[in-house]
């Protein structure tokens, strides 16, 4: 609710009737600046604003590692994209149609991505001589000509925002910092965007949270400044609308991948009717989870912020072992800390979720850019025989559905679940439409309080002791915790009896064991629903593809299919165990392709446990794949189009499309 | 009127079904004798007891204790024991730990444990060497220690566990011996008085490891040794010690020194003060054999725990929205908008 007396133009408002008014499909807009220049918020402004009017939405976010870097260098460059339309959308574009940038480094690290015609919006102020130099600029390329093929809007921003502050008796640097929202404001006039949204964020931001009205009211003041300047300036010749998305319908709020794995962590605990207990310690682009998380006393959840990786992955085995819903947050450098507590969990047979939102490595790598390569450490970066159940999210929404979907499989299989996100669906955001809440299925946890075995060697009729090793149907153990009478027993790292769960060190016992722990996490595949296939379910060409490309790879596959190839995708959720039907789907088809973001690590999985020469496309450039590159590198595996199968083919229902709700384990 | 019957244990309801695998004549076989029978006159049921070990001799513990136990990974036990007692707080959580396990591969683990003032009860063997490994020199083995991996003598200086524990911040901390020949076994009291505690106790246990380091501590545990070279302490009493118990602690400037009480009274000595941080910490630095080592209890006070304020900033918040959140609540918050057909 604003504050504001004054009304607010929006897109039905007279005013926006001065321009012409050009009706777009879609517009991929990148804001970019200094990492300071404020750009994350007011990507993350725009986005919001758009969620709400309706259009469909995805987000990018590519910020440096370090806070602040030296102003103006392209190392400091950091940048926000968001792709706003009315049809569906699957990833944030390939390329942008309007950049706006800040400085002269934000204009040059990222001009060859606009499409040629596109608009680029310059803050003019901001290109003086020294951060042209500082930008790798021998001239000004706002007046050189070199953006000849753009549409170049240069703007003194800065000095127009300062004018328009200049009687709010705030100093200089207050209303330096307030021209981003001058920049928003001028980019929602050219967008025909509400400007409602942004101005409750300010009020609520700065007047209530921060307590600085002042502030607030500056901010206001300059993002309608920005509005009205696109309003009366005559700066651009036409204005742009892009309407409302044809979305199922239903209630949507936009979601974050780290929000929804958060809000998909509480929904499970809940529905276990338990407690969540997130171990953390903070590591980027994890620590949303732990920050989202730490709001929600109410829900039971208890947040320990712990003194390093290892701790946290033991606290997280405590917790289990004490009977709550454990689960801790890391990325890549924090899994490989945690492997050996890890492997504990493994070994005592206790639930636990891992979610590790991939970044760019080897080591401290690219903190703040994506990757998909710690696959094989999810899957084998364990001493001895270690299995893990591994889930990977695909979409900022589907962390919602991995994250109860881990907590399900880890109790009832007793088995530690690594849920793989990455930084790009971290932090990347889309229009999540809501679940109705009665349609969750509870997730069911009997502790044991009972006998469960009758040695002959005890008194007593009937069961007369507590083995914690016996397997149920599932090959799972049960679950007795701490506190419940009679029940005691000790666990650990050893090697432990088959049934008694007692130190054992005879050999075959130990196969045995080693065994069962691999034998009960091939058994959730069991459970898992038949693969959905994309597009052609045989052919020449079958797609595999995991966790956050399939953005990418969804819409790389409908263009294959719209110029007649005959090939079908398969996006997994399930790493390990991989789903029982996966082998009969390769075999139908001729040619297996499986694009990954590292050097093809799912590759080695496929290739060895088919025998099928299954052929990787492999970037590791920290960012994810583009539409464009995936086609061009897929359609150079295919041969050449049938003739009169140029149709344009939709994938048909059920086929993998729906962004929010794939099918879980039954 | 009605009554309810507590439970009442010997200390064999303590002992589980594994034998014992100690080596014969360990310092360990006494120190679990004391611990089941302490536990045996304490009020808690047995089945909310967990201890939670690392990695060593000391580590094997929970198997022979009839409670709930978990043997974890080396110097691991303080962060699982965090886990387990902020999700159970009603439950006995104990921590056995060595001076390897706790000090060296899980030094960090425990001083975040103490500083947090997590209400566990941590029981530090230490013996001054590496005993599972074989014989290897620890962070409390003194410097020119010849042992397997230093042949030619240890080049480091060994750490003072008390002193580490009151530098993490501490609001227990005491001291006592697996034996005591000379008929003043302080352990039980010890002990009891660190599961009374609510916060983190820490007790510093010297145990011989008769194989890889035999008659380390014998200057503090033998029959005509152990009253000239210990001092016992207690809240509120002069700091006096020897068999003849003719012999006291003063206090010189900034230092300790050992007076004779011939000619020097006892109000005139060191009063132990457990609430006194600066007490307790020329406590600590009192070594042998220019000073008797204390043993009982050497720091105890009151602080805020680290589960009660988890529990109640969750309580609270509860109370301040009027009830637990649901998950309609949930999802359905923030900006939400409807698309209908």
């Amino acid at each position: 609710m604003s504050n504001e007396s004054e009304s607010v133009p929006d897109h039905q408002s007279p005013a926006a009737g001065s321009s012409p008014q050009e009706t777009l499909e879609s517009v991929v807009i990148r804001f970019c600046g200094d990492s300071g220049d404020g750009m994350q918020l007011t990507g993350t402004q725009f986005t919001n604003t758009s969620a709400m009017f309706g259009n469909d939405i995805a987000t990018f976010p590519d910020y440096p590692a370090e806070i602040r870097a030296p102003a103006g260098t392209l190392p400091g460059v950091s940048g926000f994209q968001v792709n706003f339309a009315s049809n569906d959308i699957y990833t944030p574009g390939d390329t942008v149609q309007v950049l706006v940038a800040m400085n002269p480094a934000g204009l040059n690290a990222n001009v060859a991505d606009v499409d040629p015609g596109g608009i680029i919006i310059a803050n003019a102020d901001a290109f003086t001589s020294g951060n042209l130099k500082k930008a790798g600029y021998a001239s000004n390329p706002l007046e050189d000509g070199t953006l000849s093929s753009y549409r170049v809007f240069p703007v003194p921003i800065s000095r127009l925002c300062e004018e328009s502050l200049a009687d709010t008796g705030l100093g200089a640097k207050a209303i330096a910092q307030a021209k981003n929202m001058f920049t928003l404001g001028l980019v929602y006039w050219l967008y025909d965007r509400p400007m409602d949204s942004t101005i409750d964020y300010l009020n609520s931001y700065f007047g209530k949270k921060k307590n600085k009205p002042e502030l607030a009211e500056m901010n206001v003041k300059a993002l309608k400044a920005g509005y009205y300047l696109g309003e009366t300036g005559e700066l651009f010749v036409n204005r742009y609308h892009v309407p409302k998305a044809k979305l199922a319908s239903g209630t949507y709020r936009k979601i974050s991948g780290n929000e929804a794995t958060a809000l998909g962590l509480i929904t499970a605990s809940r529905l276990a009717n338990s407690e969540l207990v997130y171990c953390s310690y903070p590591i980027t682009p994890a620590s949303d989870i732990l920050h989202t998380l730490c709001f929600y006393k109410h829900y039971h959840v208890k947040t320990l912020q712990l003194e390093d990786e290892i701790a946290a992955m033991c606290g997280a085995v405590g917790a289990a072992y004490a009977g709550g819903i454990a689960v801790t947050g890391t990325s890549g450098p924090g899994l490989a800390l945690k492997s050996e507590a890890l492997g504990l969990a493994v070994m005592a047979e206790l639930p636990v979720v891992i979610v590790n939102v991939q970044r760019g490595g080897p080591s401290t790598g690219l903190p703040t850019k994506t990757e998909q390569a710690d696959l094989l450490q999810a899957m084998w970066g364990r001493n001895g025989e270690c299995p893990a159940i591994v889930l990977a999210a695909r979409s900022p929404s589907d962390c919602f559905d991995l994250a109860i979907e881990s907590i399900r499989l880890a109790v009832r299989y007793m088995s530690p679940v690594i849920l793989l996100t990455d930084g790009y669906v971290a932090n990347g955001a889309e229009p999540w439409q809501l679940p109705i809440v009665d349609q969750l299925e509870p997730i069911e946890i009997n502790h044991a309080s009972e006998f469960n075995y009758h040695n002959d060697e005890l008194d007593g009729d009937g069961n007369n002791c507590y083995m914690p090793y016996l397997r149920d149907e599932n090959e799972s153990r049960p679950w007795a915790i701490p506190g419940t009478p009679k029940l005691e027993h000790r666990i650990g790292g050893l090697e432990k009896d088959a049934l008694s769960g007692n130190v054992s060190y005879t050999p075959d016992n130990h196969e045995h064991m080693v065994r069962q722990r691999a034998s009960k996490v091939n058994r959730v595949a069991d459970s898992l629903p038949p693969t959905e296939i994309q597009g052609e379910q045989s052919g020449d060409l079958l797609i595999i593809g995991w966790g956050g490309t399939y953005g990418s790879i969804y819409s790389a596959t409908n263009k294959l299919l719209q110029a007649g190839h005959k090939v079908g995708t398969v996006h997994l959720r399930y790493i390990n165990p991989l789903p029982n039907d996966l082998g009969d789907i390769i075999k139908r088809f001729k040619r297996v392709a499986i694009p990954e973001l590292n050097l093809g690590q799912l590759s080695i999985m496929i290739r060895s446990k088919y025998l099928v020469d299954a052929v990787g496309i492999n970037k590791v450039k920290g960012k994810p794949f583009l539409v464009a590159e995936l086609v061009e590198q897929l359609s150079a595996l295919l041969p050449a189009p049938t003739a009169g199968s140029n149709g344009v083919k939709e994938p048909s229902a059920g086929s993998g499309k729906t962004k929010s709700q794939a099918a879980v384990a039954k | 009127m009605t009554t309810v019957e507590l439970p009442t244990y010997k200390p064999k309801d303590f002992a589980s079904e594994q034998e014992v695998r100690w080596c014969p004549g360990c310092g360990d076989y006494a120190i679990l004798a004391a611990v089941r029978k302490v536990l045996a006159d304490m009020s808690a049921p047995k089945e909310n007891y967990v201890f939670v070990s690392g990695i060593g001799c000391s580590s094997r513990f929970p198997y022979y204790m009839g409670t709930y136990g978990l043997h974890s990974i080396h110097g691991r036990a303080p962060a699982l024991a965090t886990g387990i007692k902020s999700t159970n707080p009603d439950l006995q959580v104990w921590i056995v730990t060595g001076d390897g396990d706790g000090l060296s591969i899980g030094g960090n683990h425990l001083l975040h444990v103490i500083r947090r003032n997590v209400d566990v009860n941590i029981l530090l063997f230490n013996n001054r060497i590496y005993g599972l490994t074989k014989g290897q020199y620890s962070p409390t083995s003194e410097r020119g220690k010849k042992t397997k991996s230093s042949p030619f003598g240890s080049i480091e200086l060994p750490m003072k566990p008390i002193a580490f524990a009151l530098g993490a911040g501490a609001t227990f901390v005491a001291r006592c011996t697996d034996v005591n020949r000379g008929g003043m076994n302080h352990m039980p009291a010890v002990l009891k008085a660190a599961a009374q505690h609510k916060g983190t106790s820490f007790v510093e246990i010297y145990q011989d490891c008769n194989v890889f380091n035999h008659a380390a501590f014998f200057y503090a545990t033998e029959k005509d040794e152990a009253a000239e070279h210990t001092v016992y302490v207690e809240h509120g009493k002069p700091m006096v010690f020897g068999k003849a118990r003719d012999k006291g602690i003063r206090m010189n400037g900034m230092r300790p020194e050992v007076v004779s009480l011939e000619h020097i009274s006892e109000s005139d000595l060191l009063f132990h003060n457990e609430k006194e941080l600066t007490v307790s910490q020329i406590l600590a630095q009192m070594t042998h054999p220019e000073h008797p080592e204390p043993v009982g209890v050497l720091r105890n006070v009151q602080k805020p725990t680290y589960e009660g304020q988890l529990t109640f900033q969750i309580d609270s918040t509860i109370e301040k929205f009027g009830g637990e959140g649901t998950i309609e609540d949930l999802l359905y918050s923030g900006d939400t908008w409807t698309v209908s057909e």
